[in-house]
């Protein structure tokens, strides 16, 4: 009970700064800080050579250059060893053709797991749930994702998730459900009565004074 | 270690981060765009120079080493 306790004491916020770690991973040691002035999308996976976490990392291998484009970096973690990280990854290569593109902690000792609260003991007290942490150049938390394990996560709503945030802190607006780039921006409502009033007259694609539109 | 082989010699990305030193090349960021390798692991790699002595740090920038620029020659050779 000590240990499901332990396990779950942490659990990082949106908006907190993200928890800092210094990591073994196949790309060497990597520290959080490294990854400063980029976005990173940090994930976890169950385990290696495990059918729905090769879908997943042949996934995010193929939007591997959408996210550079973005200025994104992905880093993946398990609880597994870096010799193991390596033989996967290059058993999906030769397998698919797919070559694994970026760094995958090897947190054997669930240091980075429990710090970013990973470890769901209702799925699983030895693996890691499948976690997406958006984290934004200043490294704080922007966005954070939580998949059972039976479930392979949606690449294209890594994406929109990523293009939202990035256009929501260039412009001070909003998105609306299901909102894809080009498709109209929610502008942030009013404070105060006079605002209210004068929002219905800026020419906004307005429901009512709470709910304008605009195109960017 | 990614930029050291268990052997003591630099890695292909090893080998690019202290050439682009030795072309007095400085910064992180600087470094990442000579080397064509992510910022990230210049960063990281360019601790594992330091540490393993081919590189030495001064303020945010970076210098090759004495014993870098040897083990530079002797990869080289």
């Amino acid at each position: 009970m000590e240990e499901v306790k332990e396990q779950t004491s942490h659990m990082p916020r949106i908006g907190e700064p993200a928890p800092i770690f210094e990591a073994v991973t196949t790309h060497g040691v990597l520290k959080l800080e490294d990854f400063k002035g980029s976005w990173l999308v940090l994930f976890s996976h169950p385990a290696d050579f495990t059918p729905v976490c090769t879908t997943e990392f042949i996934a995010f291998s193929e939007i591997h250059p959408e996210l550079q484009k973005r200025g994104v970096e992905l880093l993946g973690l398990s609880v597994d060893s870096v010799s193991s990280h390596i033989a996967w990854a290059r058993n999906v290569e030769e397998k698919t053709g797919v070559k694994i593109p970026f760094p995958i902690i090897a947190d054997l000792n669930k240091e980075v797991s429990l710090a970013y609260g990973m470890i769901h003991p209702g799925q699983s007290k030895t693996e890691t749930v499948r976690c997406v942490f958006i984290i934004d150049p200043n490294q704080v938390i922007r966005t954070i994702l939580y998949y059972p394990l039976t479930t392979g996560r949606n690449m294209d709503e890594i994406l929109r998730i990523i293009d939202a945030l990035q256009t929501t802190d260039k412009n001070a607006v909003a998105t609306p459900a299901n909102w894809r780039p080009g498709d109209k921006v929610v502008v942030p409502p009013p404070n105060t009565q006079e605002m209210a009033e004068e929002r219905l007259k800026q020419g906004y694609e307005c429901t009512d004074w709470y709910l304008c539109k605009k195109k960017l | 270690m990614a930029c050291i082989s268990p052997d003591g010699k630099p890695t292909e990305s090893g080998t690019k981060m202290l050439r682009a030193l030795q072309a007095g090349v400085g910064s992180p960021e600087e470094i990442a765009k000579e080397a064509g390798l992510p910022l990230f692991r210049v960063r990281s790699g360019l601790r594992e120079l330091a540490e393993a002595g081919l590189a030495s740090q001064k303020g945010d920038k970076y210098e090759l080493s004495p014993k870098g620029g040897e083990v530079l020659g002797a990869s080289s050779t």
